[in-house]
């Protein structure tokens, strides 16, 4: 039609998109669950990008985190344990189109997902992770996860773990491709706002790792955090994550950090005794693998046939 | 350049006629490495332009690089050619060629030759500097000629020497030009064939290899004695020929998928080496994702997104894809899944043939997963199933699997060309608005059937969720929301089942015995059944397209005859071994199903040899069956 191709979908008119355009039902998540305010909080960034629902696609594997798509009006997809990275990559593969976000636990990502997570980040194609680490399995009764802290006492650890945790942020950086990494806090949303703002901004794939407590099994987890404000250092530098002063102030500790400088991000996740908040790494120009996924859509069903032709003409006799 | 070559013509009226055959069974046996392959296939493609049937098989090692001269380090080709249409591989082979003397003992293994067979034998292990080699090459040829062999031994090497410095590289082409003096076979086409395998190398490369294909032909023409004449099919048809693996991949872009997302895995990966060549050139791409679960889970996020994309794999990967495919039905995504079958449990015989993925795809995933299982038959039938798959996917809302084997997979056979149809192809996604009052199962009381909303379209948010859930996509664990979505999945299957026919008796519709088959043994089952009847047995056959649903009046059908086996390549016990009782005889994999679909008291027989059905096999377990003495 009008010599469009197949694949151009034409822009409708535009609509507002208020708050509750994103909502459906209400999130069963235990109250106290930081997963609700990252909820909240990426409804509020879809408002102020006024992301079309049905272009936007909200991909999750298991766990109690992966129910998130459920309460997104947008579409969705709760798949398998693990698995939240090989379906998203393969819904943007050939959908230059769609938003895609993944959300994603500890267990999730870290453990049962932990070889789909470093080819995805590897892949690097544009979507939005958040990967919510509570640092506990909570929906399956509080077993212990790759990232509990050494010594955590769970219904499969009854006297303690007795490995080191894995740090998101550390294994993300170490991966190639690697193109953009953040941390951010439950107990902050102005920060965890801005930070899923630059990461959605950010063209490729974009991991923000959402710091939070379950208020079941893992109460005490951010404790330390909280009460020392010493701990806690927000990451500043101009191409970082930028915060209002007001929220800025709140950080006893400030860190001038280029995120462009890989090598300096890492020596930042090595360190155990001090959080972060902010952007550790990101490279603007790292290869996208759904660059090459979109590279030749829009084939006609003639065009086609004109290929299936020429192949039989090779194989006929 | 074929000066000094005869054509037909001229050697027709310089040397005795030809015998006159209605069919040959070739096979070219050596090291891994050393190009029978690629002989054999320019042969038959020769074979088959000349207007010949042609099927082949390859003769795979499980290994890369197998000990050199050994019996598991067989590794080539066979050929079968005739007057007439060729469906198998066929009985023992007519003549041989065999690049050392212990290679031929993986195919004597095999039985693939017999009293009578003619080998062609490189004679250069005979003067070899090893006095072990020597002396092996002594024996052999001794027990080759005591197995009744008509053994021609050649000195390949050294006449490949006078036109290479390394034989090893050429010799093939030397093979090929002896063989097309053999079989008659026109020196044009036989150029034009070497032209077309090494198009992407140098002239000089062209040009040494035609050398060598002249030096064999010539050779043969000065040296043999025998020459062969097989006739050609008439037909005013276009044919082309080509692998199974190779119609898949061509189906694939003939369906309008524009995504393949697969793991390599033997035997299954050649479809995607060509599909990635054709779909980068038509507007697709092959995804080589980092394992099994990717692959799928790639494929199932595509198609999700309107995009219905196709996975390739064989059953270790199938193994893996398990969850996913039980998402794909529990979610109703449509999805093609190709599963280029080999030998198992576990890794298994990741070379050799075997129908033994066909209950773990019926059952593999936990809780009631129904879903449509195509089994090809044929190598066109690898080509038209996969358009038939992606209609059937997005039509019932599901996954849909097609059943290949390794021997499809890798034999080669001439078929119908295809008239292409606009209507294979896939439409682009549907964006339109979707309407307000219809949910996302909105599931057809009568069959089952709802319509997807894809991501785009205005009005159609959902979230897809492998948990039980109910007509609007919502989490659901009340007792009859999930007794009913179960129902709803089930029911489209039985609405499919009302699409398809019987299937159709080759023979008669009564008798004393029907076999029963699936998959790539419908040509020598076909040959057999056809040989038996000659002989006056009452026997005829069927073969099964669908698998899940079966096709209907199977058990009318069953009805009519006496007896009823299937004949397979999987594992069944064996009924005349008193180790198994009735109440422990474990059947093979359709006799399981028929036997509990039908009601019927269906027998089997079937092997894990690793070898395609003989005729002359099946032809023996018919008479077995019916207690007739040979």
């Amino acid at each position: 039609m009008y010599g469009l191709k197949p694949d151009v979908a034409l822009d409708l008119p535009s609509k507002y998109y208020s708050l509750e355009d994103y909502n459906k039902g209400v999130a069963k998540w235990c109250p106290g669950c930081g997963d609700h305010a990252v909820l909240t909080n990426t409804q509020k960034l879809l408002r102020e990008k006024q992301m079309d629902p049905a272009k936007t696609v909200f991909v999750s594997g298991i766990g109690c985190s992966s129910r998130f798509p459920h309460y997104m009006d947008t579409y969705g997809f709760h798949g398998l344990h693990g698995r939240a990275f090989p379906v998203a990559c393969g819904v943007k593969f050939r959908r230059p189109d769609l938003d895609v976000f993944v959300i994603t636990g500890d267990g999730d990502c870290c453990s049962i997902g932990a070889g789909a997570w470093v080819h995805a980040i590897r892949y690097n194609m544009d979507m939005t992770v958040m990967l919510l680490n509570n640092e506990i399995y909570g929906l399956t009764k509080k077993q212990v996860s790759p990232t509990s802290r050494l010594g955590t006492s769970s219904n499969t650890t009854p006297d303690g773990s007795v490995l080191p945790p894995i740090h998101p942020v550390q294994t993300t950086l170490g991966v190639s491709n690697v193109s953009f990494v953040a941390q951010t806090a439950d107990w902050n949303p102005a920060h965890m706002y801005a930070t899923l703002k630059a990461a959605y901004e950010h063209k490729g794939f974009a991991f923000v790792h959402i710091l939070q407590r379950c208020p079941v099994f893992q109460l005490a987890l951010v404790d330390e955090w909280t009460s020392n404000k010493e701990a806690m250092c927000y990451l500043e530098n101009e191409n970082g994550i930028t915060v209002s002063e007001d929220i800025a102030k709140t950080f006893k500790s400030r860190l001038s950090h280029d995120p462009s400088d890989l090598s300096a991000a890492r020596d930042l996740a090595m360190e155990d005794d001090i959080i972060y908040l902010g952007l550790f790494y990101q490279n603007k120009n790292a290869p996208c693998y759904d660059d090459y996924g979109a590279s030749n859509l829009g084939f006609t069903i003639e065009q086609k046939e004109a290929v299936l032709n020429a192949e039989f003409d090779k194989y006929a006799i | 350049m074929s000066d000094s070559i005869e054509t037909k013509e001229m050697r027709a009226k310089n040397t005795p006629k030809a015998m006159k055959i209605d069919e040959h069974i070739v096979e070219i046996v050596s090291d891994s490495g050393e190009g029978a392959q690629k002989c054999g296939q320019s042969f038959a493609a020769i074979s088959a332009k000349m207007g010949n049937g042609v099927w082949t098989v390859e003769i795979i090692p499980a290994e890369i690089q197998p000990p050199v001269r050994s019996r598991a380090g067989a590794s080539g080709i066979r050929i079968r050619i005739g007057s007439k249409k060729i469906t198998n591989s066929g009985n023992e082979a007519d003549l041989v060629v065999a690049l050392n003397e212990q290679v031929p003992y993986g195919r004597i293994d095999q039985k693939a030759y017999s009293e009578g067979t003619t080998m062609l034998l490189e004679n250069k292990w005979a003067t070899d500097a090893s006095e072990d080699i020597r002396n092996k090459y002594a024996e052999a040829l001794a027990d080759f000629k005591s197995r009744g062999y008509n053994v021609v031994e050649i000195p390949m090497e050294v006449e490949c020497l006078k036109i290479v410095k390394n034989a090893r590289r050429g010799k093939n082409m030397w093979v090929l030009g002896m063989l097309c003096d053999i079989y008659n076979r026109s020196i044009e086409k036989g150029e034009a064939q070497i032209r077309n395998i090494f198009r992407k190398k140098s002239d000089a490369v062209i040009n040494s290899n035609i050398e060598l294909f002249h030096a064999g032909y010539k050779w043969a023409q000065e040296n043999l004695d025998f020459q062969y004449d097989v006739p050609a099919m008439e037909s005013d048809e276009e044919y082309v020929v080509m692998s199974g693996n190779e119609a898949l991949a061509l189906g694939v872009l003939a369906s309008g998928m524009e995504v393949c997302s697969m793991y390599p895995i033997t035997p299954a990966t050649s479809a995607s080496h060509l599909l990635a060549d054709v779909l980068t050139r038509s507007g697709g791409l092959v995804h080589q994702a980092e394992d099994e679960i990717a692959a799928i889970g790639f494929a199932v996020g595509a198609s999700y997104a309107g995009k219905t994309a196709v996975t390739i794999t064989s059953g270790p990967g199938m193994a893996l894809k398990t969850e996913f495919l039980g998402l794909a039905t529990m979610a109703e995504i449509p999805l093609v899944v190709i599963d280029v079958q080999r030998g198992g449990p576990s890794t298994g015989l990741p070379t050799k043939v075997e129908q033994s993925d066909l209950l773990a795809v019926l059952y593999g995933q936990p809780g009631a997963s129904p879903k449509i299982v195509l089994a090809a038959s044929t190598i066109e039938e690898c080509f038209h199933f996969v358009i038939l798959a992606r209609k059937l996917a997005e039509s019932f809302r599901t996954p849909v699997y097609i059943l290949s084997d390794a021997n499809l997979a890798t034999g080669q056979t001439p078929f119908p060309r295809p008239k292409i149809k606009k209507d294979w192809f896939a439409p682009p996604i549907d964006q339109s608005p979707w309407k307000a009052d219809v949910k996302p199962y909105q599931w057809d009381s009568e069959t089952g059937l709802s319509k997807r909303p894809i991501p785009g379209q205005p009005g159609g948010q959902h979230t897809v969720t492998g948990l039980a859930h109910d007509r609007n996509s919502s989490v659901s664990y009340v007792p009859d929301e999930n007794q009913e979505a179960s129902e709803m999945r089930s029911r489209k299957f039985a609405a499919f089942q009302k699409t398809l026919n019987p299937p159709t008796v080759n023979g008669v519709k009564q008798g004393d015995l029907l076999i029963v088959g699936w998959g790539s043994t419908l040509g020598a089952i076909n040959e057999a059944v056809e040989m038996a009847q000659k002989e006056g047995i009452k026997v005829s056959s069927i073969h099964l397209r669908f698998m899940s649903p079966f096709q209907p009046g199977l058990k009318e059908i069953f009805q009519n005859f006496k007896n009823v086996m299937t004949v397979e390549i999987n594992y069944s016990d064996n009924k005349d071994n008193p180790q198994f009782t009735e109440s422990s005889r474990r059947f093979s994999q359709l006799s399981w199903l028929l036997r509990a679909r039908t009601l019927v008291d269906v027998d089997c027989y079937s092997n894990v040899e690793g070898q395609p059905l003989t005729p002359g096999r099946v032809l023996g377990v018919i008479k077995n069956k019916l207690d007739i003495k040979n």
